[in-house]
């Protein structure tokens, strides 16, 4: 028999592929079930975050950022009030900080469940997703409880948040976190030591330190090659200085590293809740400054100042001075920044949106070159990519 | 602030190891700039890597002037784990004169770059791969520029009877609403309702003649 020649083939994965996340357009080029050459094809859900920030006033910005990263909303709120802050130069309450704290480690524990449990299903578990997901909705009614929202909260503030935690949610929190870490024991005692889940994830993906660092890694996708670089621990922001949390860090740099990873980290955003829960100290939960801040609407109604500044800030908004500033949170994607220009009006000129996905998903080709088809899956499972923040 | 007393001695070293290349630096809310020469960026960003330890380059931005000569600052975004510590390096460019590309510094510039091209036109010189990231297909324009208009210029729908999606002239329904907020006291770019009539009204671009009742 003579020689033959087989030809590479090339794929269309997704966009509308369930393990495709979102809608992630693949093109890959395989030879036999090995990944010669991927290139993805973003932008399906390109809106125009950006520019329409530039249209908006700072107040009406916020919703937008709640959109990004559908489900790690909050802790995106607060990369953009940090920066709005840093430029007017505003204080926020203490209680205001740890309120803020305690519900971006809510959303790190709700951005988490997600990832580890739909990694689970992509190598083809399905109940972990189903235990998972009862526990996403109990974190979503405390969401519920202190905006009106389950997802798109658009609690925190310029100055503050929104509103005080109601009476008995401290309670709630402190329960569910006490009955948390057992749900955690039981997901791990499906995919940890699971013969599968380990076949599956353990040496793909395998990402060194330095190409890491190059390809512009942040968070677990960083952490778990080795690096230990938390913006939480290294450049604290809030109360976070005052809590008392570890930083796992991975070994291998594998997509089982930085699942272990995110198990860890959940288990110490349930520490740092409970440390919040403990040594919040009473208070306002907002700046008391009514150029900024909006007065209560039971005062808007009592006195002539009030529903002035109400007007205007609702109408025209505040002005913030003019000036350049990168304000940055440790999302629990990877570092997840702002970088906002101003000129003095009462819109920003310029709100650059980095996104820690975006980066995390241009180094999907390196990922995935020589690695088999099935490996990409788990590989796009593991880089925990949404969609919302990658196309802004 | 010691952290702005290190940023200082930073871009001290910097004037020291590429003289005349750095062209500025500033240092606001505790945050160092630097500006350099769109043709110098490769240096001062290897310099950067090299001696100064910032590993890590984050984010590159495009922001547009429209009114200056050269319309265009790309912000380039650098961190270094090391020394904790966070650098911005801005260059200017306009729309013809290409940056020259940092891939070969930083593999992370890749996909920032595109997105700088797609949404602003802004050409970078020795990218390997400088398609459009974020728009659709066959998009034309670059819609972050201040002078493309929010609404855009083309929407899409489904059209059942050609069985695909047909591109058609924004048609909006109800008129674009931008409001003014800057108060005629602090020197507004409008003319008031009824000011067009008083003789030698300023030279202000005019606004829209207001729509009757």
């Amino acid at each position: 028999m003579g020689e033959v020649q087989i030809a590479n083939y090339t794929i269309n994965f997704g966009p509308q592929h369930p393990a495709a996340h979102g809608v992630l357009r693949l093109v890959m080029e395989l030879d036999g079930e090995v990944v010669e050459r991927a290139d993805p094809h973003i932008g399906l859900l390109h809106r125009g975050t950006e520019k329409l920030i530039e249209h908006k006033t700072y107040a009406q910005a916020i919703p937008y950022f709640d959109r990004l990263d559908y489900v790690s909303m909050m802790c995106q709120e607060h990369a953009f009030v940090l920066a709005a802050e840093k430029l007017l130069g505003l204080q926020v309450p203490l209680r205001g900080q740890y309120i803020r704290v305690l519900f971006s480690e809510i959303t790190r524990i709700l951005n988490h469940i997600l990832n580890v449990t739909t990694q689970g299903m992509d190598v083809g578990a399905m109940t972990p997703v189903l235990w998972g997901f009862e526990e996403r909705e109990k974190l979503m009614e405390f969401y519920e409880r202190v905006s009106g929202a389950r997802m798109h909260a658009n609690y925190f503030r310029i100055g503050g948040v929104h509103q005080d935690m109601p009476d008995g949610m401290a309670e709630d929190i402190g329960r569910f976190m006490d009955h948390f870490p057992k749900v955690l024991d039981e997901i791990e005692g499906l995919l940890t030591e699971n013969r599968i889940f380990k076949q599956r994830n353990v040496d793909i993906g395998v990402v060194s330190a330095k190409d890491a660092l190059d390809w512009g890694f942040t968070g677990v996708m960083l952490r778990g090659s080795g690096v230990a670089w938390d913006l939480r621990k290294s450049q604290p922001y809030e109360v976070y200085d005052r809590m008392d949390f570890d930083v796992p860090v991975g070994k291998h740099g594998d997509c089982y590293d930085r699942y272990i990873c995110r198990i860890e980290e959940m288990r110490q955003s349930v520490r740092i809740v409970q440390q919040c829960l403990r040594e919040m100290p009473n208070g306002p939960v907002i700046a008391d400054d009514h150029k900024i801040v909006p007065p209560k609407r039971t005062e808007m109604k009592a006195t002539m100042e009030s529903l002035i500044h109400h007007f205007k800030l609702f109408t025209e908004g505040h002005r913030v001075p003019a000036g350049e500033v990168y304000a940055a949170v440790e999302a629990p994607k990877g570092e997840f920044g702002v970088f906002l220009v101003s000129e003095g009006e009462n819109k920003p000129y310029r709100c650059k949106i980095r996104a820690p996905g975006f980066a995390h998903l241009q180094a999907l080709e390196f990922m995935c070159r020589g690695h088999m088809l099935a490996d990409a899956v788990a590989i796009i499972g593991t880089l925990d990519i949404v969609f919302g923040e990658i196309d802004r | 602030m010691d952290q702005d007393a290190a940023l200082r001695e930073l871009s001290d070293r910097a004037n020291a190891r590429l003289p005349g290349v750095i062209t500025g630096s500033s240092l606001a809310f505790g945050q160092l700039t630097l500006t350099c020469e769109a043709d110098a960026i490769s240096r001062v960003l290897k310099f950067l890597r090299d001696d100064e330890q910032f590993q890590q380059l984050v984010d590159i931005a495009a922001v547009d002037w429209p009114a200056r000569p050269r319309r265009f600052d790309v912000v380039y975004n650098l961190l270094s784990l090391t020394k904790n510590k966070r650098v911005r390096v801005k260059v200017e460019t306009d729309e013809v004169t290409p940056v020259p590309s940092v891939t070969d510094v930083y593999r992370a510039a890749g996909w920032y770059e595109r997105e700088a091209w797609d949404l602003y036109g802004v050409l970078f010189a020795g990218h390997p791969d400088l398609r459009r990231i974020l728009t659709d297909y066959g998009f034309e324009g670059h819609p972050m520029r201040k002078d493309f208009p929010l609404t855009g210029y083309v929407e899409v729908r489904y059209d059942a009877e050609q069985k695909r999606v047909v591109y058609e002239p924004v048609a909006l329904t109800q008129e674009f609403r931008t409001f003014e907020f800057m108060s005629p006291w602090e020197g507004a770019r409008y003319i008031l309702p009824g000011d067009e009539k008083a003789k030698g009204a300023s030279g202000a671009p005019a606004a829209p003649p207001p729509k009757a009742g």
